[in-house]
Order: structure tokens, then sequence, then C-alpha cells
């Protein structure tokens, strides 16, 4: 089998996790003359994009896609018939840098089915990176997946070598994942994401202590995680009660929330419908209350209750909060702000920075890239007071919802 | 009327030395002309330009914020910019906090033309393909790129750190740039076809590119937003997109219509790699079990059951209330800050840590997240019970002849009732099955003092508390 036939089934098998951050990492460039590449601190750059929508960053490919594991939900299970293919090390080594010369890409993000052993597989993926690093001296963006139960020194050698570890929690329930996933075990991935957060923690120590050793490297970008949206019955509140523990046990940069799709091959013990596409957006906005707007899981959605899917999530916590508002924007706080449906981060900085020398009125307010519509009912300017009766209005939700229009694609 | 003539587009000193000028010699906006050398002649525009004003006295300082904003926006392709940057300048002078008003007109199109050049040049970064002429070492890297604005020298230094080891240009109808591997080079523009039409990679790439499409989950604007049709013409990839999106929907009715083939093969099914063998030791298999536990909820949300550690024949036998943050993930008791502190004192009161058994009542870590940390809870009374079996059978594994309980909630697990810690503390009590307890404090409620002499005072009556055992550990070493 040629290269391109295998880029063809590996990319294929690892299209289904989300992950493509190639952001906040340490600073590297190769201006020493020693071998190329570099990262964008901060931001992470976005190479091309695909019809889906979907950033492509990184070379995101499978080792291999032979897997041990019969995984319900996944293109790769054991009891699949997709074609299988395995990549050796060189070459998957060889694409990476190929790819990255011609600025394709930002760097790799490779992953493996489970083959013989954790261990036996986590050494495969980490013999890439090393021989990325050691001897071609790349300084790309490197993703490793991490095998859950793979030995510590392995563990500790990924993180010397990868900007970014992740695991995938995979379902937001115990329960769904012994159900679709019978070979993993959640415990064992929690444990293992609570040594990488230590080993993170120790990490960070080591960069912030005063000493003249060279820091330990470990992961500078952190780790991530992924769950799958629409295979099991878990409601938006335990999808969003797990990421928020997930986030604060193991400090965790991102969870993805993956909508499940449609698979080639699919079991027939899962629902294939269109992907709730719209569910997986009003999670990630609620995951972004959560972790930028100060907001926790209860406020955002009742116990297994789910998020609505006409408005989005901080409107609707608006809504059931009228007694808050109107809030006059020229006097109040940072934490109020935020919750005002319309105003995002960026925005309430702007506001406060603005106010200190003047007073923000009416016509200001498309200067501050603020949806005018959206924002009214719910603020206070010095030339603008919502009538009382519109903010209690029955129908207020009404000016939100989208209108009704014709299903399609915009081309 | 002043005409000030640049010497080209993105020449910012210029215009900072004719602005700085002007404004000192009080020079209203409206009474400056700016254009750029070579720029067609405007009507009535002299041949030559004011000379610049001589400058020797006097200056004026305008926040950091601004230049950062000025040094962007000079780059815009609009060819009011300067006349523009020169309004905002004239204004800041009197004015200094004008830059950070958001609604101001002028701050907010400088703004807006700044944003506008630094996503030009992270589109710049992104989106050039460098194509390959020549093989091997001899290979030269070109690419072909049409920028919005005059963003060449800006995006080059990216470009010259991470691709060192390799001579490029990157071609555009303003400014090439150029690597030797060594430096920066800079020629004028040519038109596109100077580049090179095609390199031996990209169809790879683009089966890659079709490949990592999910054909189920059609976004095109989403698509578009990030990746604007103008850019479509020079990227290697954007040729296959509109086939992709058009056999989207077939692609995807078909893998739902197809019912899954069954395995052609029978599924082997290897030991579950991460099972863990069971002990044969007393200890060892209380320990597996008790990973197991669900006596409560608990848990639920903890990463793991953190069993005791130690001796498995230790005549001393601490308990604490429950494993904390770095106690959960570690998987070992005693591990985090309330940890060092007992190693700490077990020291000063004489009692060997390598010989005592070290665990909690509870043996779940109970907290509530909150944002990025998890803050401890306090186990409840059901939960105690719950895991009290754990300590029990614990104990009479280990057979100590001592147990300290530190803590109202271990002291609630050892006496299997509530136990005020003020009036048992710092004596040895008998236990129904013989052995004794003793009780005192949590490491971690000293952690928690506010006022350093209570904390010294408190840890002093703790290290007293534990010499009661030291002395027994001593003894039982004598007696053997």
């Amino acid at each position: 089998m040629d290269v391109q036939r295998k880029l063809e089934i590996l990319a294929d098998a690892a299209k289904y996790d989300a992950s493509c951050a190639s952001s906040g990492t340490e600073k590297r460039d190769s201006s020493d003359g020693k071998g190329m590449g570099s990262t964008a601190p901060g931001m992470g750059i976005c190479h091309s994009y695909a019809p889906d929508g979907r950033c492509i960053s990184l070379l995101k490919v499978l080792l291999t896609n032979a897997c041990n594991y019969d995984c319900l939900y996944c293109v790769n299970r054991a009891s699949s018939n997709v074609p299988r293919a395995r990549f050796t090390v060189e070459e998957v080594v060889k694409l990476t840098l190929d790819f990255y010369r011609r600025n394709y890409i930002e760097g790799l993000f490779l992953s493996s089915g489970i083959i013989r052993s954790p261990d036996y597989t986590m050494e495969q993926v980490v013999s890439v990176a090393r021989k990325l690093r050691e001897e071609h001296h790349f300084r790309g963006y490197i993703h490793l997946k991490t095998i859950p139960e793979a030995d510590d020194a392995l563990i500790a050698e990924a993180g010397k070598y990868a900007d970014r570890l992740s695991i995938n929690i995979e379902m937001p329930e115990e329960t769904s994942l012994q159900q679709f996933a019978p070979e993993k075990d959640v415990r064992a991935i929690r444990r293992t994401m609570g040594r990488l957060r230590l080993k993170l923690d120790e990490a960070e120590d080591s960069r912030k202590a005063k000493t003249k050793a060279r820091p330990q490297r470990f992961a500078p970008a952190g780790q991530s995680t992924q769950m799958i949206v629409g295979a099991d019955s878990a409601s938006d509140h335990t999808i969003l009660h797990t990421s928020s523990n997930l986030y604060g046990s193991y400090k965790l940069r991102r969870v993805y929330y993956s909508a499940f799709s449609p698979i080639p091959d699919a079991s027939r013990a899962l629902p294939l419908v269109q992907p709730p596409l719209l569910r997986e957006h009003r999670l990630y906005q609620a995951d972004w209350l959560m972790r930028f707007y100060g907001f926790d899981v209860g406020e955002i959605v009742d116990d297994s209750a789910m998020l609505p899917l006409d408005i989005d999530p901080k409107l609707a916590w608006a809504l059931r909060h009228r007694d808050r508002f109107p809030l006059d924007i020229n006097r109040a706080s940072r934490e109020e702000l935020l919750r005002v449906p319309g105003f995002g981060t960026r925005a309430v900085e702007r506001i406060i920075a603005t106010r200190r020398t003047t007073t923000i009125r009416l016509a200001d307010l498309a200067r501050l890239h603020v949806p005018r519509n959206k924002v009214l009912p719910f603020i206070v300017l010095s030339d603008h007071r919502p009538a009382p009766h519109r903010l209690d209005a029955a129908g207020l939700i009404e000016r939100f919802r989208p209108k009704a229009t014709q299903l399609g694609f915009g081309f | 009327m002043h005409y000030i003539i640049l010497d080209h587009e993105t020449d910012f000193d210029g215009w900072r030395k004719a602005a700085r000028s002007l404004v000192l010699h009080h020079v209203q906006p409206t009474d400056v002309a700016w254009t750029v050398q070579g720029r067609e002649a405007e009507l009535f525009a002299p041949q030559a330009p004011s000379p610049i004003l001589a400058v020797n006295d006097g200056t004026f300082n305008v926040s950091g914020k601004f230049v950062e904003l000025a040094k962007a926006a000079i780059l815009h392709r609009d060819p009011e910019r300067f006349a523009i940057l020169y309004r905002l300048l004239w204004r800041l002078k009197d004015h200094h906090d004008l830059i950070e008003v958001a609604i101001d007109p002028d701050v907010v199109l400088v703004t807006a033309m700044a944003r506008a050049v630094h996503r030009d040049e992270h589109k710049m970064h992104a989106f050039v393909r460098f194509r390959e002429i020549g093989r091997e070492r001899e290979a030269h890297y070109v690419a072909w790129f049409e920028p919005e604005h005059h963003i060449v020298e800006l995006a080059a230094p990216f470009f010259a750190k991470r691709f060192a080891d390799m001579p490029w240009s990157i071609l555009t109808p303003d400014l090439c740039a150029h690597w030797d591997g060594h430096a920066l080079s800079f020629t004028p523009g040519v038109s596109k076809s100077e580049a090179p039409g095609e390199d031996r990679l990209e169809e790879t790439w683009r089966r890659y590119y079709a490949s990592i499409f999910n054909p189920a989950r059609l976004k095109v604007k989403a698509m578009q937003a990030e990746m604007p049709k103008k850019y479509w013409r020079n990227l290697p990839e954007a040729s296959i997109i509109k086939p992709l999106i058009e056999d989207a929907e077939r692609m995807t009715g078909a893998m739902i219509a197809n019912a899954a083939t069954d395995p052609h093969k029978p599924q082997k099914r290897p030991e579950a790699p991460m099972t863990r063998k069971t002990s044969a030791n007393d200890l060892e298999a209380l320990r597996e079990e008790a990973a197991h536990c669900r006596a409560c909820h608990l848990y639920k949300d903890a990463t793991q059951t953190v069993f005791g550690e130690g001796p498995k024949h230790a005549n001393i036998m601490l308990v604490g209330e429950q494993p904390g943050d770095k106690e959960d993930l570690a998987g070992h008791p005693f591990v985090g800050p309330a940890g060092q502190m007992l190693d700490r004192a077990l020291e000063e009161a004489g009692v060997d840590r390598k010989k005592v058994y070290v665990t909690n009542a509870v043996k779940h870590f109970k907290f509530v997240p909150r944002g990025k940390i998890r803050l401890h809870q306090k186990p409840n009374t059901p939960e105690i019970k719950a895991c009290r079996q754990w300590f029990e059978r614990e104990v009479s594994a280990i057979q100590p002849d001592l147990i300290v309980a530190m803590g109202a909630t271990a002291a609630q697990s050892v006496f299997g009732r509530i136990t005020p810690i003020g009036k048992t503390r710092g004596r040895l009590i008998d236990l129904p099955d013989g052995r004794k307890a003793l009780v005192t404090v949590h490491p971690s409620y000293l952690l928690r003092l506010p006022d350093p002499e209570d904390k010294a005072l408190e840890y002093q009556l703790f290290v007293e508390d534990l010499k009661i055992a030291g002395s027994l550990q001593k003894k039982a070493v004598r007696a053997a």
C-alpha cells in the first residue's frame, strides 16, 4: 500500500477527534539554524478549513487504525470492516516534515488504535515524536494522544517532546462508557489524567523556581479531552457537570465536544442520524460561560435538563433572571457585565476602559461591536432605558428566536 | 497647506518624523495633505514637498498603545491612513486617555485598520503555500501570495524564524521577500507568472484534505468565514472544495443507509490490558476491592480510591479525614501540604514515619469544583459510615496497637460515633477490642489557622500529642 493510500485511511480514521488547537504553547523557533519549525504562542494558526467548518492546523492521523478495542461509536473498532493500514514511524515523520516545509500545517497530532498493549502503543507514538525532535530538530507543534495506563516513563517522555497531551474521556457517564466501550475504563482514564496533571504542576513549579537548573519540560500546552455528544442518552447537564469536574480536577485546557456523526460501517447499536451540530454548538457556548464568564453548571442548566436549542445559554439564563436587569452599563461591575446577553469578554473590557473617561450612549453600541437588538432590553444607558413592561413581557423570547427558514447550505 | 510626501507605502519613520514636527508647529490636520512617492500626483499638488519643519526644541508624549496601533494601521491599503493617524495624534496631544475610549470615531477607525492588518498578516502566515523547486539539498521553496495590505515586511520574519534551514521566497504583487538561510531581503513585486505552478506533494495534501473532511457535518459558511474565497485561488486544496460539498449529502446518506456489515472474522477478545491482577495478600486484596468501591456517591467525581499505605504489621495506624486534591491525583495518602506538615510533626515527635500505617476515614476526595480548583468539602455522616468498613478491615488486617485519629471525621470513624476533639485529645483511650486510641487535630487544621502565633502554638500541641505515639513506638521496638 502506498503512503498516499495509507494517509487517506489513517486521516479518515482520525477525523472524529475534534481537537485541532495549536495554541498556548511555549515560544520556539529555528533561528539557531538547527532544524525547522516554530510555534505561534497565544493564538495558533489554522492553515486551512474543510467544508465542515473545522480548522486544519495539524496533520491529524493515526499511526494505525488496527485496534484491539471494540468501542461501538468508533470507526476503528475491532469489529468494523473499514480498511486497515499502519504507518511506519519514518513515514509519519517524513509526511510531517514535507507538509510542514510547504506551510500546510503547524505540526502533528498523532493518535493510534490500541495494538498489543498500552505500553507498546504508547512507545510507538512516542517514537515518532522522539525522531521528529531529536533527529530532525523539529520545532513545530506536536499533540500526542496518551494511552491510559501507559508506563510513567513513557508518559514523561511523551511530555518531553509534545506540546499537548490528551486522553479522551469519550462518554459523559461511566455507565455509557461501559456500555459502548467495554474495554475502556473511566477509572484508568481519570488516573492517567491525574498523573498528567501532577507532572504539569511539577513542570510549572520548576519553571517558576528561581534556580539555574534547566526547568523540566512537560507538555507546555497542557492536556485536553473529548466527549462524544449524542451517542448515549446523557443530558446536557450531565455533560457539563462532567466537564466542570474535569476542568477543576485535571486543569484541562479544553474539553472538546464532538457531535456523534454517522461513520462508515457503523454499528447497528447506535443512532445513525444527522449529527446534533446545534446541540454541540450550545455546549461549547455553555463551556465558555463556565470558563470565561463566571457561571456554574447549576446556573446554566438544571439537573438532568437540556440546554435550549433555539436561544443561547446566556440569553436563556438572563430570561430566567429578569429581576437582575436592566443593568446600567456605565456603573455595573465586570461580573455583572459579563452576564449581559450579547456582551463578550472583549466588549466588556472595551466598556470598562471607555466609561472611565466618558459616558456610553445608545449611538456608541455599534462601535463597541455589540448586537444592539439583543442587548437593548437588558441595559440602561444615559439615553436609553427599556420600558419595564418589555423586560417582563412573556413574548420577549420571541424577539430572539431565529426566524423560521428553509434549511439549506449557503454557498 | 502642507504637503508631505513619504518615501514609500510603509514609511512609518517618515510619517512619525513629519507628524511630530507638524504637531509641534501647531499645524491643524485639515491643513496637511499626505501622499507617497510615486503615487499618481494629486490635483493641485506641488512639484516639491514642503520642507520638513526643522524642530530642535520641544517634544511631547503619546501613549505606547497609539504607537503600536499606528505602526500596524500605517500598513493598511487605505490612502487616507496617514491623515487619519495624524488627526488622531493631534487630538491625543491634549487628551491622553483618548486612545482608551473605544467609542471615539477616530479610535474606532484606527483600531479597525490595525486589526485588518493583523488579520491579513495572520492569514498570510496561514495561507502561504510553498512549492519546491529542485530536490533535496538544491531545493528552493517559492510561494505566491496576494496580501490585502502592505504586510510583506511585517509577515516575513515569521517565515525566517520558522523555515530557517531552507531557502525560500514569497512573491507578491507589491514586494517579494527572500530568505537565503542567513538574512532576509526584499525585491520589488512581480506577477503571478513568475511563481511555480505546482508541487509534487500537492496531490497528497489534497487527499489528506478530502479525508479529514467529515461530510456529515457540512458547514460551508463556517469555512468561508475563516477562509474567504479571495484566498482560494492560491490554495492548492481549494480546487476540491466544490466537489467535496456536492458529494457530501450523498456520502452521508450512504453511511446512514448502509447497515453495518458483519465482522468478517471472529473477534478475539484479548485479556483486557487495563485490569489488574489481584494478589493473595490480604491487604493487597483489600486495596483492590476498595478501588471499585461504590458504597457512597463520592467515587463518581473523584479520580480514585486512596487506600491506606504502610507496613503490613505496623503497630501504629494514623487516620486522617479524607484524601485532598494532591492525594486524589497521586493515589497516595498524605502527599499534599497536610502530608508535609504531618511528616515534619512526626519527625519532631520521634515517630518513625516508615513504620506507621497511614490512612483516611473516607477514601474518596469530596469537593466542589470552583473554576480551575477543587474546594475541599467535609464528608458527612452517611459517607463516613459507608466508608467505615474499609477502616475496620484495614484494622483487622494490620492489627495495630494504637490508632491515632486526626480530626473529627477520623475520630467519628474510630469510635463509631461523633467525638469532640477538645475533650478527648492528648491521652490514650481504651477501645472495646483492647487497642488504644489517641485523638488529635488534623494537620490541615493547622494549615488553615490565619494567625502565625496560633499556628505555632497549635503545632506544638499537635507534636506533643504525637509524642505519645512516639514513646509507644519506642517501647514496642524495645519489646521486640
